[in-house]
């Protein structure tokens, strides 16, 4: 049993996603963060190194998200990165597959398509937190 | 004045006649075509071959805007390597050379692609003005395709914007319905109320950014007949008021209209109508509880306006150069309740310069923002254009 609580920093322009994310897991025993931009989220960074980050793509910009990735692994090499996006396949704009090449300038180390289900969430933070 | 942009194009003589080939070389290398549509002058890099084939190796390797051909070569006809360059390459441009000019050769070369045709004994004047028609066809349909292929991008990202648009308060509404399934009976009733009203805020609000989305669609297409009838806007503007009166009655907030006399222009009623819709239901929408609206209309000779001021949270200089774009809206503490589809100010503009005018905008952070509409009476054949 891991004694010490992680914290996951959540980053989405949608506060009603943010409400929900902190509900589903802070029921799970996370402590949770949140920032609505990527310049709330950069000023928190400061303060806070989170275990690991769960960021929306299309904030204020269309790339904030990728953005503020390069920004998180930049400060804190270490801190896994899940990027959750509505944009999808119908519009071209695939992430869900992610190549090795892409995945060098992405900096992500999962993309997730929204609408997320939970358990999915749950079980790739538990991955890359490796517990 | 001189163009802004420079261009290099290659040219290839193809020409079994060195001298010929020299000739045409050296009339072209201080030559030079400015094309104002696109300001830009263009230079000419010209190479020659004597043989088709060598032409044939060197179009592999290399990179040709513009041929000159000669009609009778030593290996291949002409006319096949033209057909040649045409089939595969819609970017090459041919002007065809022959001794033995003929009215059915010049056809056919014309129908296989040739865009020009010159008759050897050619005077350097006569060249150099083919090859500056060639020139203009060639980089004027290039511009062409690329701001189609512009549109079409603008269109692209504008789809991609729209969808994500579409699913984040599909995302929200289909979280809260699962949070509540999950926990049946574990929710406190106040969370319970407060996801329900989410859920059917963010439904309210997908409902607002369809219908903001037909009625730019509706400018966008010009697939509408636009009818121009007088529009009295004094009485237009009455209407809009009228239909916010009750939520901002609820806020306390007291819509006034200014108006010094008749204000009446040529115009589609249904236009006009989103504009004042828009600007009226945002001042009200900003504002804080007990705040003022003013609607002022007046026409100054043959320019009408529209100002609406109101005393709400305002708009920081860093945000306001991206009020007017496509699903911008300024996100923070004081919007987040707020619903609104991104599209409004962005059609607002768009039917503005339709009118020839435009909108103008003066705010100052939790002071207010202040709306100024000018509309200009059109013509109908203008609006058509």
């Amino acid at each position: 049993m891991n004694k010490t609580v992680k914290t996951i920093l959540v980053v989405d322009d949608d506060h009603d996603y943010l409400f929900q994310q902190r509900l589903e897991l802070e029921s799970e025993g996370y402590n949770i963060i949140t920032a609505d931009t990527r310049k709330k989220a950069n000023e928190l960074l400061k303060e806070v190194k989170p275990d690991i980050a769960i960021i929306d793509l299309m904030m204020q910009e269309m790339d904030d998200g990728f953005v503020l990735s390069y920004e998180i692994k930049k400060r804190y090499p270490d801190v896994p990165v899940i990027m959750v996006t509505a944009v999808t396949g119908k519009t071209g704009m695939e992430f869900g597959s992610v190549t090795p090449e892409e995945k060098h300038w992405i900096k992500a180390d999962t993309i997730f398509t929204k609408p997320v289900r939970t358990e999915q969430l749950l079980k790739e933070i538990k991955r890359l937190l490796k517990f | 004045m001189n163009p802004k942009n420079e261009q290099r194009l290659k040219v290839v003589i193809v020409d079994d006649e060195e001298s010929m080939c020299l000739g045409a070389q050296r009339v072209l290398k201080n030559y030079s075509v400015d094309i104002e549509d696109i300001d830009t002058r263009v230079f000419f890099d010209t190479k020659f071959v004597t043989k088709g084939n060598s032409f044939l190796t060197l179009l592999e390797k290399e990179k040709v805007d513009l041929v000159l051909l000669d009609y009778k070569l030593p290996d291949i006809s002409g006319l096949d390597l033209l057909e040649h360059i045409t089939s595969n390459n819609k970017d090459v441009i041919a002007i065809m050379i022959t001794a033995y000019a003929t009215f059915e050769t010049a056809v056919q070369a014309t129908k296989l692609g040739a865009n020009d045709f010159i008759a050897k004994p050619f005077t350097p004047d006569e060249l150099r003005s083919s090859v500056r028609k060639a020139t203009i066809n060639l980089l004027l349909a290039r511009h062409a395709r690329r701001s189609e292929e512009e549109k079409k991008k603008v269109r692209f990202q504008f789809i991609s914007v729209l969808s994500h648009e579409l699913k984040a308060p599909l995302a929200a509404i289909e979280g809260y319905i699962n949070i509540l399934k999950k926990r049946y009976g574990k929710v406190s009733e106040e969370d319970y109320e407060m996801m329900l009203s989410r859920s059917q805020i963010r439904l309210e609000g997908m409902r607002k950014l369809i219908f903001d989305l037909l009625d730019l669609t509706r400018i966008e297409s010009g697939d509408k007949k636009r009818s121009f009838d007088t529009v009295d806007v004094v009485d237009m503007a009455r209407t809009a008021i009228e239909v916010v009166n009750m939520e901002a009655a609820l806020r306390n907030i007291e819509i006034k209209m200014y108006v010094a006399g008749p204000v009446h222009m040529a115009a589609d009623k249904s236009e006009i109508e989103i504009i004042l819709n828009n600007l009226i239901t945002n001042a009200v929408k900003y504002n804080r509880d007990g705040g003022k609206v003013d609607v002022a209309l007046y026409s100054e000779g043959d320019k009408k306006v529209i100002k609406v001021s109101d005393t709400g949270i305002g708009i920081a200089p860093e945000d306001a150069s991206r009020l007017f774009q496509e699903f911008v809206r300024i996100k923070n503490e004081k919007t987040i309740n707020i619903l609104g589809s991104g599209l409004g100010l962005s059609t607002v503009k768009k039917l503005s310069k339709l009118y020839g005018g435009d909108v103008y905008l003066e705010t100052q952070p939790d002071v207010g923002s202040s709306f100024r509409v000018e509309l200009f009476n059109t013509n109908t054949s203008n609006i058509i254009n």
